[in-house]
């Protein structure tokens, strides 16, 4: 139980620098729209490529299911554990909150682990084919979101340490942090759907 | 009004006097002021390498300047003219300095994010220029960089000139996240949307066009830069790649980019027109719906720059009428100006002069660019001066007079000072005949088949380009009042007073320059931000006219 003494509720957000209520969320959701639109010129690509352009006799472009589903649902999973440590925040229950953060770190480590796994096991290199061009780029730029992720989550475990500058009432790098990550899973579902189902 | 002192409000908190324009200020004010003298040096850079460039085609053979140079220099020229002159100075300028006033509030949504935007401009700007120096060659593949030529001419230079560019579109997407999210949430209590000056309307349209479409040119250079240094074929054909997916992700960036340019310029003329004819501004609500239909047509004409790059009838046809539907739009705002000017008691200063010169230069580039998006008519002259020359009317005569024309009007917000209408004048002159001269013969040259981007030409075209080069002397000649008169004025400039043009817009209802955080006390509610002649506290249109406010202005 934290007994410390809050300060009197105002109704508006904590952060008030600028003497007006926090848009910090607003903006990052509107950063993500812009960084959701360089996935979305990535995705057009591939998918002109995969209809104009034939690959080469013999190259290898069938990819194995099993290792992407799992990630699919560790990644799946990762958010709702996410979405747990973020409802235990604001209810103030904070030593729950970074045990449910410190799963969803681990789950999208081993997305990372699985995705390596997968690079290592593949039969083909980045300047193979335009296939296997494109299947690392995007997966690539999705992993470098994934690995930013878990650095934020690592993060935000901090802060929300006893004492630190994330608590119930001040837990907007949570907020941020858990916007971004679902933001990043969605992505993951909208790229495995057209890189290994389509 | 008093004049506040910005060290009573917050000592010691930022650098003061002219040291602040060389620091990581975060006031609006001093960000936009930063945006402005800096991208005016990249537009004097740039302007000296169009100089090398009229200069090299005064003569149809290749003798100033060897080929190689001249494909950098006209690569670097338009680089720095789009993304280091114009987007910075007509976004970034212009919508920091008045954007919050207009909302009524004391500083954008994210100020230091508003710093950030600005501070990755000038290192940009410098990596381009310095690979022409240093890398051993600058980029050469134009400011579209196609492939397959961006992947043939040499590589470090390319590299870097895709890096800059990364960090210019970073840039002004944090600037359109910060306009988008001052506009819309931080709104004085009982300011509508409809309300609002339509400057911020244009900055609105603008910035979602730099949301939605600038992340989709970063990730394209970066695939080019991957086709570049990793070997990867995604635009190279003898890898099995596609340039033409290259084509159509890059247009779909630049051509929104054209908007980006000129939408700000479109909502700058909106504010000075009604303040020098002393009537509201005509068909305000309309004026709003044609910037939105403008947001959501421009994302989806990108191809018709594409006609000749082996595109499907269909395609053909779709861009085609998505195009020409832009004519409405940009037409509904071409007769509200006008209408807003009918009648009016016209004040003929140096901001109304460029003004009404932006709307003859834009008609023209409008008209050209309605014939360039009919298909048959585009195949004849794709590739030709006939497309420069109507890029230049849009951009130049467009966004650039309506920059110059902003500085005449809003000097005095700045300064306190207002600048010399008889140098004004000069300086207007010398901008009009030059440009005219400039790029009114190009169209006729494109006509007859002189291509773009090569330094040999067909000797037949010699008379109309020395014409043309003579028109770029002009323009060169023209920035030296301008010069002059800034410096000159900056010091010994009449006082201008708080409100010199008796404008009712917001930035006028504080001291000149104003306050650190904007206002003494309460921001003011302006609710109708064009009310001339019809508005209680307001002026009689029987009685003053805009010639008595312009000289009552200057004693």
């Amino acid at each position: 139980m934290d007994t410390s003494l809050q300060p009197v509720a105002t109704g508006l957000p904590a952060n008030e620098e600028h003497g007006h209520p926090d848009f910090r969320l607003f903006g990052l959701a509107t950063f993500l729209v812009a960084d959701g639109m360089t996935f979305a010129g990535f995705f057009a690509a591939y998918l002109t490529f995969r209809a104009v352009n034939p690959l080469p006799e013999g190259a290898i472009y069938e990819l194995e299911l099993l290792l992407p589903t799992i990630n699919t649902v560790l990644l799946l999973v990762s958010s709702f554990t996410f979405h747990r440590a973020g409802t235990a925040c604001r209810c103030g229950r904070m030593q729950t909150s970074r045990r449910w953060l410190l799963l969803s770190v681990a789950l999208g480590i081993a997305f990372l682990a699985g995705q390596m796994v997968e690079y290592f096991s593949l039969p083909f290199g980045l300047t193979d084919n335009l296939f296997a061009s494109t299947f690392y780029a995007l997966t690539g730029f999705h992993g470098l979101h994934v690995t930013l992720g878990v650095i934020c989550i690592l993060v935000v475990w901090f802060q929300a340490r006893p004492g630190g500058s994330i608590s119930q009432d001040s837990h907007f790098g949570l907020e941020a942090a858990e916007l971004y990550w679902h933001f990043v899973d969605g992505i993951w579902v909208i790229l495995y759907g057209i890189l290994y189902l389509l | 009004m008093t004049v506040a002192n910005p060290l009573e409000l917050e000592p010691g908190l930022q650098p003061q006097g002219w040291l602040r324009y060389l620091s990581f200020s975060l006031d609006h004010k001093v960000i936009g002021i930063q945006y402005l003298v800096c991208g005016f040096l990249f537009y004097l850079i740039g302007g000296a390498l169009a100089g090398v460039i009229r200069t090299e085609l005064a003569s149809p053979m290749s003798d100033f300047v060897g080929r190689d140079t001249y494909n950098e220099v006209l690569t670097l020229h338009g680089t720095i003219m789009i993304f280091l002159w114009i987007v910075p100075v007509v976004n970034g300028a212009f919508g920091n300095y008045l954007i919050p006033f207009y909302v009524g509030a004391r500083d954008m949504a994210f100020p230091r994010l508003n710093a950030v935007a600005f501070w990755l401009i000038p290192p940009a700007g410098l990596l381009l220029i310095s690979s022409y120096f240093l890398a051993g060659a600058a980029s050469q593949s134009g400011w579209t960089a196609y492939p397959p030529l961006s992947l043939t001419t040499p590589a470090a230079g390319q590299v870097v000139w895709i890096l800059s560019v990364l960090l210019l579109g970073g840039s002004s997407i944090f600037g359109g996240i910060n306009f988008i999210a001052t506009v819309l949430k931080l709104r004085r209590p009982g300011l509508k949307l409809m309300q609002l000056p339509m400057f911020c309307w244009a900055m609105l349209g603008t910035s979602i066009l730099v949301v939605l479409a600038t992340p989709v040119l970063a990730g394209t250079l970066v695939m080019l830069s991957f086709d570049i240094i990793a070997h990867t074929g995604f635009f190279n054909p003898s890898l099995g790649g596609n340039v033409v997916v290259y084509q159509h992700l890059f247009w779909f960036y630049s051509h929104p980019a054209v908007y980006i340019m000129v939408l700000p310029a479109f909502g700058l003329v909106s504010e000075i027109l009604p303040v020098h004819a002393r009537k509201p501004l005509f068909g305000y609500t309309t004026m709003v719906y044609s910037i939105m239909a403008i947001v959501v047509l421009g994302l989806v004409v990108w191809a018709h720059h594409m006609f000749t790059s082996g595109t499907p009838p269909w395609m053909r046809l779709f861009f085609t009428i998505a195009t020409s539907f832009i004519a409405v739009p940009t037409g509904i705002k071409f007769f509200n100006w006008l209408a807003t000017l009918w009648g009016g008691k016209i004040a003929l200063n140096s901001a109304v002069l460029f003004s009404c010169a932006f709307i003859f230069n834009f008609v023209f580039g409008g008209i050209t660019g309605v014939a360039l998006a009919q298909v048959p008519f585009d195949i004849h002259v794709h590739d030709t001066y006939f497309v420069v020359g109507h890029f230049h009317y849009i951009v130049y005569g467009g966004s650039v007079f309506v920059i110059f024309a902003s500085l005449y009007h809003w000097y005095p917000k700045f300064t306190g000072r207002l600048l010399n209408e008889d140098l004004g004048r000069l300086h207007f002159v010398l901008t009009f005949i030059g440009f005219n001269l400039c790029f009114a013969p190009q169209h006729w040259l494109g006509l007859n088949g002189m291509p773009r981007r090569v330094a040999e030409y067909d000797p037949s075209f010699t008379t109309w380009n020395q014409v043309s080069s003579v028109g770029a002397l002009l323009m060169a000649i023209s920035t030296l009042p301008l010069l002059i008169n800034v410096v000159l004025t900056a010091f010994r400039g009449a006082v201008a007073g708080d409100n010199p043009w008796n404008a009712l817009t917001p930035e006028w209802l504080t001291s000149s320059p104003p306050p650190v955080e904007n206002w003494i006390g309460e921001a003011p509610l302006v609710t109708e931000p064009y009310a001339y002649g019809e508005h209680p506290g307001g002026f009689d249109l029987e009685r003053i006219s805009g010639r008595d406010l312009w000289s009552s202005g200057k004693s």
